[in-house]
């Protein structure tokens, strides 16, 4: 029997997940031990991750928390707000029905997608030394759950006054360009950058398109599954009820389908896994590439708008100087606060540009291998899959062989 | 009963003839494939659902170049008269972006290779038909049928309905070498009320054969009549009936089916009047045959004949009288003896049906979600490809190139693969077909047991009447012997009756005999049906999974060689990324520990 032997075996690294630096030690992070607690309408999922420092030499202790859906949400909400400008690595969604809250099929979807959330954001130079992924990871119940209260609650009220007049300025713009209409003058005009985004819309067309095939193949080869295990049945009383050779032939044919029918199913249950939820895992990356983009768009607008802010209580300045001298002063203090927030927001906008720079490159190297990946492990199942249809089905053959010459025995002999 | 050449060559003309349908759909272009939509699938397996549909049974004859280019021609027509506007449009972008591999070693695989070497007699016979019936008994003399060209035509005007009303008119052809027809090719034109009469004709004469049923009429309104999908199905229908007429030891040399098939200009079957004729003629009938100025009997000749609607009330009514009496448990007539042995092997045969109309039902419902399968295969590699092409042309960094070349080569083994499933099965419907002609067959059994049991009722009447007539005379007789001397008219009365006796005799030795007559035609008929059965179905078993392993292996070795490419490609990759040295740590992301899952762990 042919055995197709997974590739990524050859690419295997020694050392595990990441090269260790010298400066800063890497972690192997896993999201495990999916359980329920809670009663009733109140009950929910508790994961159990787990975190091992790994330095040059040896492996660290290891670390155990007990997280829920709920906390991991935080965390990237934490990460987006505070490193604007990297795609943060995406969460599963939310659970649209709830009834399907706690299937298994479900659960194991979700555990997958946190473990290789937590472990993206660990192979990201900048993210992996978040402090927010520090409590994360390693916070005790307790310490936790006041973390989370108290920064919870202190978020609104956390911002300066200054953030409080970017807030207000934010609505604002977003007001503006609602009532002005989709004419938005305030948009960057950088060609490359737009090239970036035409791209990265039509990429997420495509993937898109990819996952919705992909898991209606999920689909189409369970209900294969089903057909195949209900024509073994059927054609399994069709047996007994011809007896003889014949018979024979129809209950193995229904005995080869049965067989098939359970390695069909499973082979589903794996494409889902390894195939369809990682593609959908890229369409949801490619999402939060969007709202780094919606980032961008805001950054560039709040720091065009300071800028000509700026610039007009400069010219007013002047306008004080010469008519009101006694309100010089306090103008004065404005412009220079002014100046302040609006180079504040320049070099923000910068920020962002320079680093979603390096996201674009880095993201298409882990595109290139991750679907590489993906796409390689799709064609091995279905080349083992094939080869063992094939057995299967020929295992057949020489007991059809054996019926068949009995069959004629019979003939001849009734002749 | 069939010549033992068959069961040597069926085996051999199996395997060439699988060989000979492979290659024959693997010739045609992908533009030109007959790209299996549900409609096709519909017309493959013949007009209405397998349960109700009057699927007809046995095999057909060889058929030869004329049926395979029809069969070409059907399948392109269908493809083309099909809604699916978007199969077509699919299949000539795969043809766009994909190159038609190349068929070369078309031969099935190796397997197939061992098996069709087995057997001695290679006798070729291209047995790819329109009708899809791939298993033939071989005949020495050939009868092959095909129905072509369908065309409109208008009925003069009758005077009930006002205009004409217009049907449809087919081209029959046959070619044969039977001595009885005479010429070797010949066509003529019939509408489908003329089948319908060919077929009552074949059931009155050929009372307890297992006459294959013809297709159903459909009682739609003229809109759909016309339809070209509608009109395509019953082309269909049409031709694998006639087949099986021709595949029928007995019906093939039928003058009802040579007057059919070579009787230029209006058919000269006498067709059923219809019923209110009938009942008109009983009626006249009755009332001559209830006041005895006739004979109340059934003439000799008469009663080999079932009783007819209409015309013979009486003896409608005195057979019914008959079956009540005999389901009561009353006074058995003699003629019952293996009556058990023959209700045991009917209900074995209820059995059989209803098994095989699951069996037929699931067939049909696998072959479905094989098809869905192959078809959303299809949709995912274009997909891909679409990638492909998209990165390429926006291919920014090495790494896009990289992607684009993983991601068409995936694309493009997936449109490969989505194209065996699909053409697997398209063999696979051929083979398990037979489930379906099978179950149709039952229905031929069922009326020639209901032909077996109204000569059985038949005789019993008539025995019963002769009984009656025979104490009747008895009677007259002992009356006559209680009175002194001679009464004339009691005389002529006892004369009377002892004709009518006679006749009655002669009656029910007529009906005795078709009686029997009958009842052998069930058995020879059903001993070749459970022969042929036999034998069919282990051929469609046989060739049902030679097609699933044949198909299931060329699918391995697509994808067997993309893992082995990309296996390259992927060390060739490792090799340059450790050496960029870029700020992305590493080969294995995240992914492969998603994908290694409870492995890795």
């Amino acid at each position: 029997m042919v055995r197709f032997f997974a590739a990524t075996q050859q690419g295997s690294r020694p050392g595990g997940p990441q090269s260790p630096t010298a400066d800063q030690p890497s972690l192997s992070i896993s999201v495990t031990d999916p359980v329920k607690l809670g009663n009733g309408v109140q009950s929910y999922i508790s994961y159990r991750v787990s975190t091992k420092t790994i330095n040059q030499e040896d492996r660290g202790p290891e670390k155990i928390v007990i997280r829920r859906y709920s906390d991991f949400v935080w965390l990237h909400d934490r990460l987006v707000e505070k490193h604007k400008g990297i795609f943060i690595p995406p969460l599963p969604e939310k659970s649209a029905v709830e009834k399907f809250r706690f299937s298994a099929e479900f659960i194991e979807v979700r555990r997958r997608a946190l473990d290789g959330f937590l472990k993206r954001i660990a192979s990201h130079p900048q993210l992996r030394s978040s402090e927010d992924l520090k409590n994360f990871l390693t916070a005790d119940e307790e310490v936790w759950a006041m973390e989370k209260a108290r920064l919870q609650e202190g978020s609104v009220f956390k911002k300066k006054p200054g953030d409080f007049l970017q807030m207000f300025k934010e609505v604002q713009t977003k007001v503006t360009d609602v009532v002005l209409g989709k004419d938005k003058p305030q948009e960057e005009s950088d060609p490359e950058y737009e090239k970036v985004k035409h791209y990265v819309d039509e990429l997420e067309d495509h993937l898109s398109e990819a996952q919705k095939q992909s898991f209606r193949l999920v689909k189409r080869q369970r209900e294969l599954g089903q057909a195949l295990s209900e024509f073994g049945k059927a054609v399994k009383s069709l047996g007994n009820c011809e007896g003889g050779p014949l018979g024979t032939a129809f209950s193995e044919l229904g005995g080869q389908s049965d067989v098939l029918s359970v390695k069909l199913q499973l082979q589903a249950q794996d494409l889902l896994m390894n195939f369809e939820e990682p593609i959908k895992e890229y369409v949801r990356i490619i999402q939060s590439i969007k709202n780094v983009m919606v980032d961008r768009a805001q950054a560039y607008r709040l720091q065009k708008d300071l800028s000509e802010a700026f610039k007009l209580k400069e010219l007013n300045l002047e306008k004080l100087r010469l008519v009101r001298p006694d309100k010089v002063a306090e103008a004065e203090l404005e412009v220079r606060e002014m100046k302040v927030q609006s180079d504040e927001a320049r070099a923000r906008f910068q920020d962002i540009v320079r680093l979603m720079a390096q996201e674009m490159e880095r993201f298409q190297e882990e595109k290139t291998n991750d679907l590489g990946t993906i796409l390689q492990e799709f064609a091995r199942a279905q080349a083992q899959l094939a080869a063992d249809t094939a057995d299967a089905w020929r295992t057949l053959l020489p007991e059809l062989d054996k019926c068949t010459s009995e069959d004629v025995q019979t003939l001849k002999s009734s002749v | 009963m069939m010549s033992s050449e068959d069961d040597d060559s069926q085996e051999a003309r199996l395997f060439t003839s699988t060989d000979a349908m492979e290659s024959l759909v693997l010739d045609q272009t992908p533009i030109s494939h007959p790209f299996l939509s549900n409609s096709d699938y519909r017309s493959a397996m013949s007009a209405s659902t397998p349960l109700d549909e009057s699927n007809h049974p046995l095999a057909s004859p060889p058929k030869h170049d004329l049926s395979q280019r029809s069969f070409r021609d059907s399948n392109r027509k269908s493809f083309q008269d099909s809604p699916n506007s978007s199969s077509s449009r699919r299949s000539l972008r795969e043809a766009d972006l994909v190159e038609p591999p190349s068929y070369a070693d078309a031969i099935f695989t190796p397997h197939m290779g061992d098996a069709s070497s087995m057997s001695e007699n290679g006798r070729e016979v291209g047995s790819s038909s329109s009708s899809s019936i791939p298993y033939s008994p071989t005949y020495t003399d050939t009868l092959v049928i095909t129905v072509t060209q369908p065309q409109k035509s208008q009925e003069p005007g009758t005077s009930l309905v006002p205009g004409g009303s217009s049907y449809v008119t087919y081209l029959i052809t046959t070619r044969t070498n039977i001595r009885e027809y005479q010429g070797t090719e010949f066509s003529v034109r019939r509408r489908f009320r003329d089948v319908v009469t060919l077929a009552d004709r074949l059931a009155d004469a050929y009372r307890g054969y297992f006459i294959p049923p013809r297709p159903d009429k459909s009682i739609v309104e003229s809109q759909v009549m016309q339809k070209a999908e509608f009109i395509e199905q019953r082309r269909l229908a049409l031709e694998k009936y006639l087949s099986r007429l021709a595949a029928h030891p007995v019906l093939r040399r039928s003058n009802e089916l040579r007057l059919f098939l070579q009787f230029q200009g209006k058919l000269p079957l006498t067709p059923n009047t219809d019923i209110a004729s009938r009942m008109l003629d009983g009626a006249v009938n009755l009332p001559r045959q209830l006041f005895g100025e006739s004979s109340s009997l059934i003439p000799p000749q008469e009663a080999s004949q079932p009783a007819k609607g209409g015309r013979d009330l009486v003896r409608l009514f005195k057979e019914l009288k008959q079956s009540v009496t005999n389901d009561w448990g009353g006074v058995k007539p003699a003629i019952v003896e293996e009556d058990r042995a023959f209700l045991e092997k009917k209900e074995k045969l209820q059995d059989l049906q209803k098994q095989l109309g699951d069996a037929s039902q699931q067939a049909e419902a696998l072959v479905k979600a094989q098809q869905e399968v192959g078809e959303v295969m299809g949709e995912l590699g274009l997909a891909f490809i679409k990638i492909a092409k998209f990165e390429t042309e926006e291919a920014a960094t090495d790494a896009q190139r990289v992607h684009a070349n993983n991601t068409k080569r995936v694309g493009t083994a997936t449109i490969k693969a989505s194209r065996f499933h699909r053409e697997a099965n398209v063999q696979s419907v051929k083979h398990l077909d037979q489930l379906h002609e099978y179950l149709g067959l039952m229905q031929a059994l069922h009326a020639a047991y209901a032909d077996r049991s109204n000569a059985l009722l038949t005789v019993q009447t008539l025995m019963t009447d002769l009984e009656a007539n025979k104490l009747k005379v008895e009677k007259l007789h002992q009356a006559a012997s209680k009175f002194f001397g001679v009464d004339k008219n009691r005389e002529r009365k006892i004369e009377e009756l002892k004709e009518v006796v006679k006749v009655n005799e002669a009656a029910r030795d007529s009906a005795q005999q078709e009686y029997d007559r009958i009842k052998e035609r069930n058995r020879t008929e059903l001993e070749r049906l459970e022969k042929d059965r036999r034998k069919d179905f282990l051929n469609m078993i046989r060739g049902f999974v030679m097609t699933q392993v044949g198909y299931a292996e060329k699918i391995s070795n697509v994808w067997a060689s993309v893992v082995e490419e990309s296996a390259n490609g992927l060390s060739g990759k490792s090799l340059d990324t450790t050496s960029s040295g870029s700020s992305t740590p590493n080969c294995l992301g995240p992914v492969q520990w998603m994908i290694a899952g409870p492995r890795g762990i």
